[in-house]
């Protein structure tokens, strides 16, 4: 197998790991049962759909124009903004009283949220 | 660190001088040189030689990596399993990181890993509120949180 052949099939392989991926962000998305466990399947798996395309285009144009550094910098910009957004998402939707689902177990966080609000609005009297 | 990387940028430019060549492979071997004097007077310096540091930092990031790719192959097989056997919640995480962009980094790190994702800092970045898919095996996420993040942050910080 010439070299040619081999970079193809590795390209093959990652776009097709990439779009699986994505297709199952969606999956996710649509089955999972509220907005916190939703965001785990958002930010993971889109963030690594996302950087095996970007990393597939980065392969399969490296023959013929060399290293594209854009692509590079596309990848390290996914992989740093994509947790700190779903991080953001799932803590404004916290404290806009989004609940959590019924059959979760445990919740830390309901406390603190409260003794806030509790304070914010002795402020204000 | 800085000052050490600028020390060894600096010996690395006096030996393009020393030997009037401006490419980048008398850069280099320059910058090696610089290295291997560095690494000679280390006793000078107060804290580590930033070589070690530079190790911990690619230690790191493969560490990321790799709870990239073990987190997808959770999340995988929660979503597309018939039935949906999930048991999510929220615990606290006492940390022991003090600046901020060690906190961003552990986050970040936790956002990554199989199966948490955090909800909240604290506002005396004492603790963190993570959001955890299964529960049940909070212990386990908590020791390993412990153990391979925070070590690691600290490795590079201190």
């Amino acid at each position: 197998m010439s070299e040619n052949e081999i970079t193809n099939v590795i390209v093959a392989i990652l776009v097709l790991a990439g779009t699986f991926l994505s297709l199952v962000t969606t999956v996710g998305l649509l089955r999972l049962p509220d907005i916190y466990s939703r965001s785990h399947a958002a930010s993971k798996s889109a963030t690594l759909g996302v950087m095996l395309i970007l990393l597939a285009a980065l392969i399969f144009f490296y023959q013929d124009y060399g290293l594209d550094a854009r692509l590079i910098l596309g990848i390290i910009f996914v992989l740093i903004t994509s947790p700190v957004a779903g991080h953001l998402i799932s803590r404004a939707a916290y404290y806009s009283g989004v609940p959590l689902w019924e059959q979760s177990v445990q919740d830390d966080l309901k406390e603190v949220v409260e003794e806030k609000k509790r304070s914010a609005s002795n402020a204000k009297q | 660190m800085a000052f050490q990387l600028l020390l060894n940028l600096i010996i690395a430019f006096t030996w393009m001088f020393l030997y009037s060549a401006w490419d980048l492979p008398s850069f280099i071997i320059g910058f090696l040189v610089g290295m291997l004097i560095l690494i000679i007077v280390r006793r000078f310096f107060n804290g580590p030689l930033y070589i070690t540091k530079i190790y911990a930092v690619i230690k790191l990031i493969l560490l990321f990596l790799k709870e990239l790719v073990l987190s997808n192959i959770t999340v995988i097989k929660q979503v597309l399993q018939p039935k949906l056997a999930i048991k999510p919640g929220i615990f606290a995480l006492h940390t022991d990181l003090e600046s901020d962009w060690e906190i961003t980094l552990l986050s970040s790190l936790i956002t990554l890993t199989p199966g948490t994702l955090v909800v909240d800092v604290s506002n005396d970045q004492r603790t963190l509120y993570i959001h955890a898919m299964n529960i049940d095996d909070i212990e386990d996420s908590i020791s390993s949180i412990k153990n391979t993040f925070e070590k690691a942050i600290m490795e590079v910080s201190r």
